[in-house]
């Protein structure tokens, strides 16, 4: 039993928590952007973004500083233009992430296409070493959590530090409580002297630096080479967990580690014949994040609670003057 | 100069001059009632003193410099409060992290030793009880009311502006917060308080500005005044003030409520064992403090919501069963005005005629909408009830808060009902307007129709009705002859102490 956790399940979880990591950045940048009050479906075009970004920064300068920020500048761009076009013209959230994500797809495939196809970062060994994954001294000798947990890459330490300082800022900061004002009842916040335009400016271009950077995963740490598409509609399933985890960044860690088990199970489950069921075929295993994305929007539209609403003026374009 | 003067204010929405060259002087250690009618301007006046709109012309003085609000922080800083009258608080934040939020507190984290501090002192100086943790949902409109007012005091403002702030208070609520205001006035503040309410303009306030149709007409001292004049001032004509309950014959028995209970969302009762009945030609006053399931019983009469137990009965047939659409069929209308005025009934982004249409259409024949017939009706309900908008093409929700209730009762009234619920018909609504629907109602109490008027001004429904029904958190507390009962009798009711 011991040694099936040790030599099965370990590596299994761990797999489970690397594909989880880009997904958890993902949906604080989300989360921070919908505490502001705005629903924002350009994760996905975000993301890719920042993946083609990332993988041509590393391609050109072999470093992994500014690949990263080069990828989160670029998620950043786009939450700019989805910034200016729901805050300042006051467009509608829905159509414009939804533009956002097929800009961000577009825009990928086109720069891939032309530079970045049959390129390879796997010689880049500055950028490719930093995103090993780094084996903590003494702790990751823990038995079977030591690997899991601590023998990790800087994606899973990312995700985890930004979702807890997130969590200390909407709860306990001033900036934070103002944030969520700003959220709920944007009227109210502009009554109490909070600069509502600014606020949401500078949350939604924080969420869309964060979507660049978990893009930057798909391109030079899951593969090195460029694919078309790399991120596979993840952003999308970021969209869903910004639900699950009812905007709550530190339920979005167990929520994107969650799926990120159903992503691992793609590759572990592949080829294995399974008693009772026999192998499954990989186009199953493939849908299986992408169906339990549905089935756990279900059972959470279910159970309502108060505290578990999203932010009350999600959605809604603020103008001062509105009567 | 007056410490606070706004001076040749005029703004102006799209085709509406909502306050033309208005001047407007406040002083320190006085309280001053704004008047007027719906759609005179008050609030919108008041909202440019406190940065939300800006003027189009127009210059504003405080303590004798000219200051400009390019928003509401600015107004903010110059020590400008305003508790609106549909107050701007976030419902799922805590009584203190509404307080906390933006000008309240400075520092980097959100809960303060010094903003507890201030709070407790202020609470202290003004009489003000506040419970901290207790969140916004689960609090009365009076709570919320004085966390307002303990928001605005602890951003430091000394210029505290109140919007309509006695419409859903009970009369024991209304004196608490007089003295909170006698309270501040005492302490130098300027206070000034819209209102339409002569009783309370006269009682509160030291001076009085009248405001008509977007033009200042007069400020004078309260003292030297009286309802009457003020009255003629604001509408810009003499009015009766006495309201009318016509006495009529009660007729047949129209509506039965039998042990009718109706479960809210969290699964309790928020109608518990309602009985009671209407007859034809009377009006029944229902009132309770809000959300004590007056919108309840009208929406599972309606049949709008779910009935739990029990039954309802209208002219010897059940109607528990029955769909929204039937029970409009069976002579039974709703018109619900809901405190955002816009929640319900109506469409905002459509125009009058459009929104008369919504109903009206299942009366017509054939496949097609007859446009010119809605036309009719809405120019006819424009006339009636003096709806003040530029044409029945008009959009809703760029009508006055008032104007929009009466293009919703008047919809329903025109459908000819035998039983009229209306709930909160007046609400915010000015004198003419409200007494124009006193007479709507009376008339057609004497038509027969069977009345269901779901108030909040106790003095309106005890001069209104011909019975009284009390309620408090989903239950009859009593059925009383308003003409034997008092003002005070009905507050203890209301808040669920029974004699």
């Amino acid at each position: 039993m011991i040694d099936f956790l040790l030599d099965q399940l370990a590596p299994f979880l761990q797999t489970a928590l690397r594909m989880g990591s880009p997904i958890l950045i993902a949906t604080l940048g989300g989360i921070i952007c919908e505490k502001a009050g705005h629903l924002n479906l350009g994760v996905e075009g975000m993301m890719l973004m920042g993946a083609i970004t990332a993988f041509m920064t590393a391609y050109n300068t072999n470093n992994i500083f500014l690949t990263l920020f080069a990828a989160g500048m670029a998620g950043l761009v786009g939450a700019l233009i989805y910034a200016f076009i729901t805050v300042t013209l006051r467009a509608n959230h829905t159509v414009t992430g939804l533009v956002l994500s097929i800009f961000g797809a577009g825009y990928a495939t086109y720069i891939g296409s032309t530079s970045a196809v049959g390129k390879s970062i796997a010689d880049k060994t500055n950028v490719v070493n930093a995103i090993q994954d780094i084996e903590i001294p003494y702790l990751s000798d823990i038995p079977f959590i030591g690997p899991v947990i601590f023998g990790q890459s800087i994606y899973f330490y990312l995700g985890i530090a930004v979702a807890v300082i997130m969590y200390l800022y909407l709860k306990k900061t001033k900036a934070g409580l103002n944030l969520r004002m700003v959220g709920e009842n944007p009227g109210a916040a502009d009554a109490s002297g909070i600069n509502v335009a600014l606020y949401k400016y500078i949350h939604i271009l924080a969420g869309g630096f964060l979507c660049g950077i978990a893009g930057s995963f798909y391109s030079i740490k899951l593969v090195r080479t460029w694919t078309s598409g790399p991120t596979a509609g993840d952003g999308w399933i970021a969209v869903a967990l910004i639900i699950f985890a009812t905007w709550n960044p530190l339920k979005a860690i167990f929520g994107s580690f969650f799926f990120g088990v159903f992503k691992g199970l793609q590759f572990k489950i592949q080829n294995v014949a399974l008693p009772v069921i026999g192998t499954i075929k990989p186009q199953y295993l493939e849908m299986l994040p992408y169906i339990m994305t549905v089935v756990v929007l279900v059972f959470i539209a279910v159970k309502k609670k108060r505290e578990n609403q999203p932010p009350n003026a999600l959605g809604a374009p603020y103008f001062r003057e509105e009567r | 100069m007056a410490y606070v003067r706004l001076e040749n204010i005029t703004k102006i929405f799209g085709s509406v001059t909502a306050n033309d060259k208005i001047t407007f002087e406040v002083e320190k250690g006085e309280i001053h009632a704004l008047l007027g009618e719906n759609g005179s301007g008050k609030s919108t006046l008041m909202n440019i003193l406190s940065g939300i709109y800006a003027p189009n012309s127009g210059s504003i003085y405080i303590g004798g410099k000219e200051v400009a609000f390019a928003s509401p922080k600015d107004s903010i800083d110059a020590g400008i409060g305003m508790v609106h009258q549909h107050f701007k608080l976030v419902d799922v934040f805590t009584a203190r992290e509404n307080i906390a939020a933006g000008k309240g507190s400075r520092g980097f984290w959100s809960s303060t030793a010094e903003l507890n501090k201030r709070i407790a002192d202020i609470a202290e100086k003004y009489g003000l009880a506040v419970e901290l943790d207790k969140k916004i949902y689960d609090m009365s409109v009076s709570e919320k009311q004085t966390v307002e007012i303990m928001k605005v005091l602890c951003r430091g403002a000394d210029i505290l502006i109140l919007d309509e702030p006695t419409a859903v208070l009970t009369p024991q609520e209304i004196q608490i917060l007089f003295d909170i205001l006698r309270n501040m006035k005492k302490a130098g503040c300027a206070v000034v308080i819209i209102t339409h309410k002569l009783n309370e303009v006269m009682e509160i306030s030291d001076r009085v500005t009248v405001l008509q149709k977007g033009k200042c007409i007069e400020t004078l001292k309260t003292s030297e005044t009286n309802p009457q004049q003020l009255t003629e001032m604001m509408v810009g004509k003499a009015v009766n003030l006495d309201i009318e309950c016509v006495p009529m014959e009660r007729g047949r028995k129209l509506l039965s409520l039998d042990k009718v209970c109706v479960k809210n969302k969290e699964n309790r009762n928020a109608l518990d064992e309602v009985s009671f009945d209407v007859f034809s030609g009377e009006i029944l006053g229902i009132a309770g403090i809000a959300g004590s399931g007056q919108k309840e019983l009208c929406e599972a009469i309606a049949g709008l919501e779910k009935v739990s137990e029990g039954d309802i009965i209208f002219k010897d047939e059940s109607i528990v069963q029955l769909s929204p659409r039937d029970i409009i069929r069976r002579g039974i209308t709703m018109s619900f005005v809901p405190e955002d005025r816009l929640g319900m009934g109506l469409v905002a982004g459509m125009d009058i005629v459009e929104n008369v249409l919504l109903k009206a259409y299942q009366n017509m024949p054939g496949m097609f909408i007859n446009r010119a017939e809605g036309r009719r009706i809405a120019d006819d309900i424009i006339e009636r009830f003096q709806i003040y908008t530029p044409s029945a093409s008009h959009t809703v929700k760029k009508l006055s808060g008032g104007n929009i209730q009466k293009v919703l009762l008047g919809r329903e009234i025109n459908l000819n009902p035998e039983l009229l619920i209306t709930a909160y018909p007046v609400r915010g609504l000015d004198i003419g307007a409200s007494y124009k629907i006193y007479d709507i109602l009376n008339e057609q109490k004497q038509k027969g129709v069977g009345i269901i008027f779901v108030g909040e001004d106790l003095d309106v429904l005890l001069h209104l009705c011909d019975r009284l029904m009390v309620m408090h958190s989903g239950k009859i507390m009593d059925i009383v002859d308003p003409k034997s009962v008092t003002k005070e009798q009905v507050g203890m009711l209301m808040m669920g102490h029974k004699q």
